[in-house]
């Protein structure tokens, strides 16, 4: 029971690492109708300018504020100068762009900061609050930081003017322009928004899984996988797709583990973990094909 | 769909098959090497002709075809290490497992659109190099070892080095899997392909099945990037999980649309560009440093995609779209 | 300073010069490939891009390295024409740089190819070719082994060996062990946990719990829960830093206090101990055969003083603290002596007798009492390490340098 309950914890942390990081693919999502393969090594990026920052002096939350606002831009400036030549081509040639983009973040990083790990700091209070054990104040601190991201999002797509222009440049372009919606600049703003949340997600990972180049590259796959669990157009959803992987994936593990204590035959275990979590998702997929949370779009012919 | 004229196909091909001869006349230019460079770009181009025909030619996207590929090699490698089978026979069989294995795959990805078929797709890539880690399948695949085998043997006693006979294996393959898929595309079957990619819904009113179409469709994709993994187990003589990592995907993806998207000719450029673009990458990089003095040290990673996006910005359809763009063009006038 | 270094430099290569023209008098030259009166060529393989591009740093240090030998004269007054590629740390890519390497660009030998998927795509390969393939920068036991690979030699202690020796220490030490063992999924975590059972022998039952994890995953967190839950009272990680650190952080929090023994690959203080957090690392026992340069006991070292001026003259933008600038000087300074003693001589089969005959041979950086040595039948260069035990902030050596002796 002891290790059940340890798991499921352990589950819900990783589960919240996910959550942000596939809380700001669906952003981009949401407002240009890309899934940005390029989002981890963006959020990563932006964390070591956080690191940076503190290098030089500022302390945790203004480090934080600067790299997020320097996110922002950075999304902005990459949609206006790298992404808007190519708003004719085909979706297929942006992913290659999307590509060619991680490949830059990362190997540039590599070459400004090194490959080596490198610690990096809680802003939570050490183990004063949180059940010792079984969920560091860490942990909680970043599903509170997401939930409130999450908060701020639904907010501003639900309740604002800019939100809803954004909403609608994503998904009727022309539909929008028509109505006097300046798509263009709500597709940049939509990068930005993305490349804000994806900081915060960096900087709430960074202390877990260390800073480095390479930090968002498994990450990525499965907060890719819990956006979509979830429904790709539904922060929500992303937000509940990332808890569901992070505790399934940890469930499938101690399944494994109590079968082969139980029959004393090696059936699953850690090596198949990811394996046997995706075939999951996929067939909850092809039962729920829009997402646990999606709602069906009925096509009109 | 522009085609090839058939004039410089068959010039291209009587190229293809006298160039490799004059080895022994001309070993530096014509070098075993070189031939074996040529045959992975064969290879390359196999696999990714693969991948055209189901996401240039059906619309289904995959991220999973190092899978497919993987699955090839290994019925390769298990065929020729466990049971001696002459490498020749495991083509078919490489083909017919991973037919099956795409066909299946292709089930559950009918009901998958878009993105949702992107991450299935991605999660069969994840998972098969897992798969072959599984602790109770390690006797037969090598674990994490992976499996050394012997490279093909010139049959025959011809007069040909390793590599000469290896590139004319290749290319026997490629030339008939192109032909075949030529002839699929051209034919009615091909058409109702097509017709789902375009108007799916029109199609099936149009009393096509759709679904039969597509898991076939599936099938065959891996089925054609199942035999470039089982020759690359040939040529490479070494498979291990390393080799077939998500990243192979990636690869295929970018060789994909680089050499043009529902184009054979593309496919070829693709399989051309996947070998180049690493070589490339880093010579550009050297050549940043040494050449231009560039104090700031621009690495082969970054380079490689700045070319990607350089290559996007000036054909966003592909190198081979690019090229019957410019011809149209000079015809034209 | 500068100035009276040159000009040693310069009296030395001279020395150097009239030696060998004396030696050349009685010898005849003799060039394989990729070797002449004005130049060796030898080629090398890593990472540059792709997911494996952290290893890249090893092959900018060989760059750097030998253009500082060629700038202080060459070797017997020849140049090295060091030719790296990039290889994805993808096997069959490998195989194309590799052959690339030998067939185009006909180098001498090949040097460090890194990784051991791709050593193992090209092992016969090369064998066949009978071109070296030196040193190469994989700790898997499988490239000593001269009587059917008599042209690849190893570098490192492999893994193996290094495995049996927590084995024993666990053994002779620990009361009533019960080991939970953390292993990375691939082939330099299976080469680990083979010698560490080889190591157990009889008492392989002591291993209570052997679980994996794979490069992809974000955390280990749920695999250090399982062993802990398994009742394990020894904790060995086999894992790179980035995981170590993890894993041992995360016993730490959930107040796991196990007896761990940490693999060679991540002994670095920077690169785990640090990050793991200090307080959580005490009593943790490694072993080394290189100085850590983040560890200040090194720092009036000779050794290390000459690397760092190196790093500072010829890689400034470097960061030292990444041990992998250690390990890639101190190797290529051994394929620097390995080309020396050849002298005129250059064939391959002359550079492989040459490997094969180090008689404790130190090589800069290693730690005091560790020495190269080979011969026809042992082509494991470093067989030697030493147990390491953390203290406050920084390694602990205990014991006698350890030489076990790998089958």
């Amino acid at each position: 029971m002891q290790q059940f309950l340890e798991q499921l914890a352990s589950g819900l942390a990783n589960g919240s690492i996910y959550a942000c990081v596939a809380l700001a693919l669906v952003i981009i999502y949401v407002s240009t109708d890309h899934l940005n393969f390029a989002q981890g090594e963006m959020a990563m990026f932006s964390t070591y300018l956080s690191w940076q920052l503190m290098q030089w002096g500022f302390n945790f939350w203004l480090a934080f504020v600067g790299a997020v606002l320097i996110s922002f831009v950075m999304g902005v400036l990459i949609e206006r100068i790298i992404l808007r030549p190519l708003h004719n081509a085909p979706i297929l040639s942006v992913v290659v762009v999307f590509i060619g983009l991680l490949a830059i973040f990362n190997s540039m990083a590599g070459a400004i900061w090194s490959y080596l790990i490198k610690e990096y700091p809680s802003p939570f209070p050490k183990s004063t609050f949180g059940i010792a054990g079984v969920i560091g104040p860490h942990q909680l601190g970043v599903v509170l930081v997401t939930l409130i991201v999450l908060a701020l999002l639904f907010g501003f797509f639900r309740f604002t003017p800019l939100g809803l222009a954004m909403r609608a440049a994503a998904q009727n372009p022309q539909m929008a322009r028509l109505v006097g919606v300046r798509v263009d600049w709500m597709l940049a703003l939509g990068w930005g928004l993305a490349a804000a949340v994806g900081a915060v997600a960096g900087i709430m990972v960074a202390h877990i899984v260390y800073l480095d180049p390479n930090m968002m590259g498994g990450i990525l796959l499965y907060a890719f996988a819990a956006a979509l669990v979830g429904g790709i157009g539904n922060p929500g959803g992303a937000v509940m797709g990332g808890f569901i992987v992070g505790v399934l994936e940890n469930m499938v593990a101690y399944t494994g583990n109590q079968i082969e204590k139980l029959t004393g035959v090696y059936i699953i275990g850690n090596g198949e973990k990811l394996t046997v979590a995706l075939i999951i998702v996929i067939f909850v997929l092809t039962l729920k094909p829009a997402g646990l949370f999606g709602r069906v779009v009925v096509k009109r012919v | 769909m522009a085609a090839f004229p058939r004039k410089w196909l068959a010039v291209l091909i009587a190229l293809a098959v006298v160039i490799p001869l004059l080895h022994p006349v001309l070993p530096d230019l014509v070098s075993n090497y070189r031939l074996f460079l040529v045959s992975t770009m064969i290879i390359a181009s196999i696999a990714v002709l693969g991948l055209n025909l189901l996401t240039g030619f059906n619309g289904q996207i995959s991220l999973g075809h190092s899978a497919f590929y993987a699955v090839g090699a290994y019925t390769a490698a298990i065929l020729m290490d466990k049971l001696d089978c002459p490498y020749y026979l495991t083509l078919p069989a490489a083909a017919v497992m991973s037919f099956i294995v795409g066909y299946l795959f292709g089930l559950p990805a009918l009901r998958l659109e878009g993105h949702y078929l992107a991450l299935a797709t991605f999660a069969l890539a994840l998972a098969v190099p897992q798969i072959l880690k599984y602790k109770w399948l390690e006797d037969l695949t090598g674990g994490v070892q992976g499996i050394v085998l012997m490279k093909p043997e010139v049959p025959f006693g011809l007069p040909l080095t390793d590599d000469q006979w290896l590139y004319y294996y290749c290319l026997i393959v490629m030339l008939i899997l192109y032909w075949a898929a030529a002839n699929i595309l051209g034919s009615r079957s091909g058409r109702a392909m097509m017709a789902i990619r375009d108007y799916h819904i029109a199609a099936s009113t149009m009393g096509i099945n759709t679904s039969l179409y597509k898991t076939v469709t599936f099938g065959i994709s891996a089925a054609y990037t199942g035999i470039a993994g089982a020759l690359s187990a040939s040529a490479v003589a070494f498979v291990a999980p390393d080799s077939f990592s998500f990243f192979l995907s990636i690869k295929f993806l970018i060789g994909l649309v680089v050499g043009g998207v529902g184009s054979l000719t593309g496919s070829v450029i693709g399989g051309i560009f996947y070998v180049l673009v690493d070589n490339s990458a880093q010579a550009l990089s050297t050549f940043v440093k040494n050449d231009l003095g560039l104090q700031f040290d621009l690495s082969a990673y970054t380079v490689f995609g700045i070319l990607l996006i350089v290559l996007m910005y000036l054909m966003p359809m592909g190198i081979a779209g690019g090229l019957f763009a410019v011809i149209r063009r000079l015809r034209r006038s | 300073m500068y100035k009276t270094n040159r000009r040693s430099f310069v009296a030395g290569v001279s020395a150097a010069a009239i030696f060998s023209s004396v030696r050349a008098a009685s010898a005849q030259k003799k060039y394989d490939d990729g070797a002449s009166d004005t130049e060796i060529k030898i080629g090398h393989t890593n990472p540059y891009s792709g997911p494996a591009s952290s290893y890249g740093v090893i092959g900018k240090l060989h760059q750097a390295y030998w253009k500082a030998v060629n700038s202080r004269g060459g070797i017997n007054g020849r140049k090295v024409n060091f030719i790296t590629y990039d290889d994805g740390y993808s096997p069959p890519k490998t195989v194309e740089m590799v052959r690339k390497l030998v067939e185009e660009d006909k180098v001498f030998s090949t040097f460090n190819l890194l990784g051991t998927p791709c050593n193992t795509a090209v092992h016969k390969y090369l064998n066949q070719k009978k071109v070296p393939q030196l040193y190469v920068a994989t700790g898997a036991s499988k490239w000593g082994d001269p009587k059917h690979f008599p042209w690849t030699m190893g570098y490192q202690p492999d893994y193996n060996t290094e495995a049996q020796i927590y084995a024993k220490h666990i053994l002779s030490n620990v009361k009533d062990p019960k080991i939970g063992v953390l292993q990375q999924n691939d082939d330099y975590g299976k080469d680990y946990v083979d010698g560490f059972k080889k190591g157990l022998g009889k008492d392989v039952g002591k291993i209570v719990k052997h679980v994996t994890y794979e490069t992809t995953d974000p955390t280990v967190d749920s695999q250090v829960i399982q062993l802990k839950d398994a009742g394990a009272n020894v904790f060995f990680i086999n894992a790179i830093p980035k995981f170590a650190a993890q894993a041992i952080r995360k016993a730490a929090d959930i107040g796991w206090k196990p007896t761990t023994y940490l693999n060679n690959v991540s002994a670095s203080v920077a690169a785990t101990m640090k990050p793991a957090g200090f307080d959580n690392c005490q009593g943790v026992i490694s072993s080394q055969y290189l100085m850590d340069p983040t560890d200040h006991q090194w720092n009036d070292n000779a050794d290390m003083k000459t690397w760092r001026d190196f790093m500072a003259k010829h890689m400034p933008d470097a960061n030292t603290a990444d041990a992998s600038y250690v390990y890639a000087y101190s190797v290529s300074s051994l394929m620097e002596r390995t080309l020396k003693n050849c002298g005129d001589n250059l064939t391959r089969a002359n550079l492989m007798k040459q490997a094969a005959s180090f008689q404790k041979f130190r090589v800069p950086l290693l730690l005091p009492g560790i020495t190269i040595n080979t011969s026809a039948t042992d082509f494991f260069p470093i067989q030697a390490i030493r147990l390491v035990r953390f203290k406050k902030d920084s390694w602990e050596q205990f014991g006698d340098v350890m030489h076990a002796e790998s089958s």
